[in-house]
């Protein structure tokens, strides 16, 4: 009862598809559904291999999930040896030969997250029950990231993650079949402090303003933790729903509070709201305490400076990657994707795009699409040449570990994308810690 | 007690048939897969209860998806606490949800008219407030309420032992999440079909029509109209409970955004889509939705540059443009389109149209036949927006 005849024909199904109501559109759509799991869900059996791309294209994180289906069609593009090659040239170890995924064709199909865990779920089962993805990755929220993995898990098909900056993605809620190559909010807090220190000193008091759901809560505890380490206080903790929209009614309390560092734990067109907000309210150009009122945006994004514009110059925050990097990676990429789009891309597309190499190399490695196979030959796969320096995927909780960036927003940007400058790259070292202490299982191989 | 006038077993057959049949006629639609077939059956569940209320009493509840947040909370509670068997999640949903509609229903039911769904919507967005923010220890908040591990699960591991991965639901062993979790949400579906007509030709429903028509006549030749509106919530509720139960039993994940108004919104849409007061009507809307939503909304160029590949270049290259705006994320443009047209020319939705079309074909082959069409039960009323 469960796998209806596919082979219809075009003519047929245009014929159909003109007797019933809206039906019209649909006669392109040829579903090729993998037959069935005998041995793995959506086994190709030498077909193409599909990959499913799950992108916020709606909601407040749409920026990012734009850019982040543009790395995505580029990098299927250089994987089946169209274009330049971007990263394939670059990566190290590298087996991948531009001729598909083990000699087939990689294909794609895309859903729209919505920034919501029930229509992500909803267009992650479209793209593994009807369309026959092999793999889903992307989005651009940790909630998400954390909804979709499970369900992931769940199917026994891999999740490569893309935006996520929770500590939780790869912390209490990691997953067998989740690998996260984005830096996390822990790395953010370790990386950003001795910056802090450098520039506003050991004597603060910091109000936070946090997007409230996991990301937006382990980011601030880890800066919360890293500057206290310091020796700052943190004067008070306000939870922001996420997509508020105006955040006056949140800014207003922090003039009076008698904190003099600002955090915002937002991300995307919230942050680009609330930081534009937070100036027009005249915030950096007051004091408190006797010292400029300073504000500290922890992640940062070229395309949020976009968006902030003027607002963002001389913020401090970290990064996962930025364009302007000069290794031969991050050259190689941003040459490919400037001759693609006309645009540098953003680190949603760089994580993103990584990923897809990365789990295309995975499957070459180990000369089988079979996930579980696939996953040993990620863990702990250690790799240079994709923008990061030296990385490595951390087998006990599917983390990759690698320099983080602490980037400034540029006070004399020389073109309208030249909005970050980094202030310093982290060393890995400095960020590294035991993965045992945000807990969670992965469980199993096989499900 | 099973018995039904002939005109409405008719109906349910039909209607079984349809429901049963979905994953052969809706696969050239491309919409024949678990994730989607399920979401359907949810759907019309939740729509068939809440054309018991709106349908039958004409008061427009603008609070429904909390029932819907409620259900779903229970069952994977259920699932946490209890056991992975879905009919007991489906109880706990069931009991929660028509808990919580007693108490909303009580309160919301004093006023009547626009502020009835003014009270409703407070309510509802009440709850998604809590949801996210106090009572975030039993919600999770923004993550989601999801399975783990370590959960309690006593029921289960009295008999066996804890597994190495995550449980999935599953009744006498045959698990939720596949072909199997949709017929198992067409069983209920049907039953909520079944129970629904009974109540639509009961005494009890033919006094909700009378409220519909006019409250204050009915007060006024003596009834009491509160516990029959009351009952009539609690019922819709309890129907929007187990739909909510039926989205975690297929999907072990309750967020918040259930609850939200838009989720609420939807519905009316779904029912006034479709057809207000009818029972085939809301579960065509909720159709016609949850299709747009997940398949329309995944179109992107590639599919349409394929698709109108027949033209010639630059004019499909120009089709092709002005059709894109329209799908993919562009799918609330179309779809609010549609809603606009079918509220201005079919104000009785598409059950309007079908009734048309069928008295048109009726006339022209036997004109006395033209009387059975004004049907009062089915044609839309102007009086009931007048009624409050």
């Amino acid at each position: 009862m469960s796998d209806q005849k596919k082979d219809i024909s075009r003519r047929k199904v245009i014929k159909t598809g003109a007797a019933g109501l809206f039906t019209a559109g649909v006669a392109p759509m040829v579903f090729t559904k993998g037959a069935w799991a005998q041995e793995f869900r959506n086994d190709p059996k030498g077909g193409d291999v599909v990959l499913g791309f799950n992108v916020p294209q709606t909601g407040p994180y749409s920026d990012e999930g734009a850019d982040e289906l543009r790395a995505y069609t580029l990098a299927v593009k250089h994987l089946n040896g169209e274009g330049d090659g971007g990263m394939l040239n670059t990566m190290q170890p590298s087996n991948l030969k531009g001729n598909g995924i083990l000699g087939q064709k990689v294909t794609y199909v895309t859903g729209d997250t919505q920034t919501k865990s029930d229509a992500a779920r909803d267009s992650a089962r479209r793209m593994i029950e009807r369309d026959g993805a092999l793999i889903i990755t992307g989005g651009s929220s940790s909630g998400v990231a954390v909804a979709v993995q499970a369900l992931c898990q769940e199917m026994g098909t891999i999740f490569m993650a893309g935006l996520t900056h929770s500590n939780d993605t790869t912390g209490k809620d990691k997953k067998r079949y989740g690998f996260r190559h984005f830096f996390n909010a822990y790395m953010s807090g370790a990386a950003l402090a001795p910056v802090l220190e450098d520039e506003y000193g050991n004597d603060r008091r910091a109000y936070h303003l946090t997007a409230d759901y996991n990301w937006g809560w382990t980011q601030q505890e880890s800066i919360q933790n890293a500057t206290e380490a310091l020796g700052w206080e943190t004067e008070k903790n306000v939870l922001t729903p996420v997509g508020a929209g105006d955040f006056s009614q949140y800014i207003t309390p922090i003039l009076n509070s008698g904190a003099d560092v600002v955090v915002l734990n937002h991300y995307g067109k919230d942050m680009v709201n609330s930081l534009t907000q937070a100036i027009q309210f005249g915030l950096r150009d007051r004091q408190a305490n006797g010292k400029n009122i300073e504000i500290i945006v922890p992640l940062f994004s070229r395309l949020m400076a976009q968006g902030a514009g003027e607002n963002i110059k001389g913020i401090l925050g970290t990064s996962n990657w930025n364009w302007s990097l000069q290794n031969a990676g991050s050259a190689a990429f941003v040459k490919s994707f400037g001759a693609e789009y006309g645009f540098p891309p953003s680190q949603a597309a760089h994580t993103c795009y990584v990923q897809t190499l990365l789990y295309a190399d995975a499957c070459e490695r180990a000369g089988t699409l079979y996930p579980p196979e696939v996953i040993k030959a990620l863990e702990g796969h250690k790799f240079d040449g994709m923008g990061n320096g030296p990385t490595e995927y951390r087998a006990e909780d599917h983390q990759c570990f690698k320099d983080v960036l602490v980037v400034r927003g540029n006070q004399n940007p020389t073109s309208q994308f030249d909005l970050l400058e980094v202030v310093q790259e982290v060393p890995r070292s400095q960020v590294e810690y035991d993965a045992s202490i945000f807990g969670g299982e992965l469980g199993p191989y096989e499900v | 007690m099973f018995s039904i006038p002939k005109k409405d077993a008719i109906t349910f057959l039909l209607f079984a048939l349809v429901v049963l049949t979905m994953p052969i006629w809706l696969s050239p639609f491309g919409a024949s897969y678990p994730g989607l077939l399920q979401k359907f059956a949810i759907y019309a569940l939740l729509a068939v209860g809440y054309n018991i209320l709106f349908g039958l009493t004409g008061y427009l509840s603008f609070g429904h998806a909390a029932f819907l947040g409620v259900g779903s909370y229970a069952a994977v509670w259920s699932f946490k606490l209890l056991s992975m068997n879905p009919i007991l999640a489906l109880a706990c949903a069931m009991i929660f949800s028509g808990i919580f509609a007693l108490a909303i229903g009580y309160v919301s039911l004093r006023r009547s008219g626009i502020y009835f769904s003014i009270l409703t919507l407070a309510f509802a967005q009440m709850s998604y407030k809590l949801a996210y923010s106090v009572l975030s220890p039993i919600t999770h908040g923004e993550n989601g309420l999801q399975l783990t591990l370590q959960d309690p699960r006593t029921i289960d591991l009295m008999f066996m032992e804890r597994g190495v991965s995550l449980p999935t639901s599953s009744l006498f062993g045959i698990p939720m999440n596949g072909y199997e979790g949709f017929y198992f949400c067409a069983v209920i579906l049907l039953i909520g079909f079944f129970i629904a007509q009974k109540i639509a030709s009961s005494p009890f429903g033919m006094m909700l029509k009378g409220i519909k028509s006019n409250e204050d006549r009915m007060n006024y030749t003596g009834f009491n109209t509160k516990p029959y509106m009351l009952t009539a919530f609690v019922i819709s509720g309890m129907y929007a409970g187990i739909a909510g139960g039926l989205l975690a039993v297929t999907d072990p994940l309750a967020g918040a955004e259930r609850m939200q108004w838009t989720a609420s919104g939807e519905l009316v849409l779904m029912t006034i889509l479709g057809g207000v007061g009818t029972l085939v009507g809301p579960v065509i809307g909720a159709w016609i939705i949850k299709y747009f939503e997940n398949i329309f909304s995944a179109w992107n160029e590639s599919i349409l540059h394929n698709f109108f590949a027949f033209l010639p270049d630059n004019i499909e290259g120009f089709v092709v443009l002005i059709s894109s705006k329209f799908v993919g994320e562009g799918w609330h443009l179309t779809l609010g389109s549609m809603f606009v047209l079918v509220v201005v020319f079919l104000p009785g939705g598409i059950m309007e149209g079908v009734r048309r079309i069928s008295s048109w074909f009726l006339r022209r082959k036997d004109p006395t036949k033209d009387q059975e069409v004004v049907d009062p039960e089915n044609m839309p009323k102007p009086s009931s927006e007048k009624g409050e």
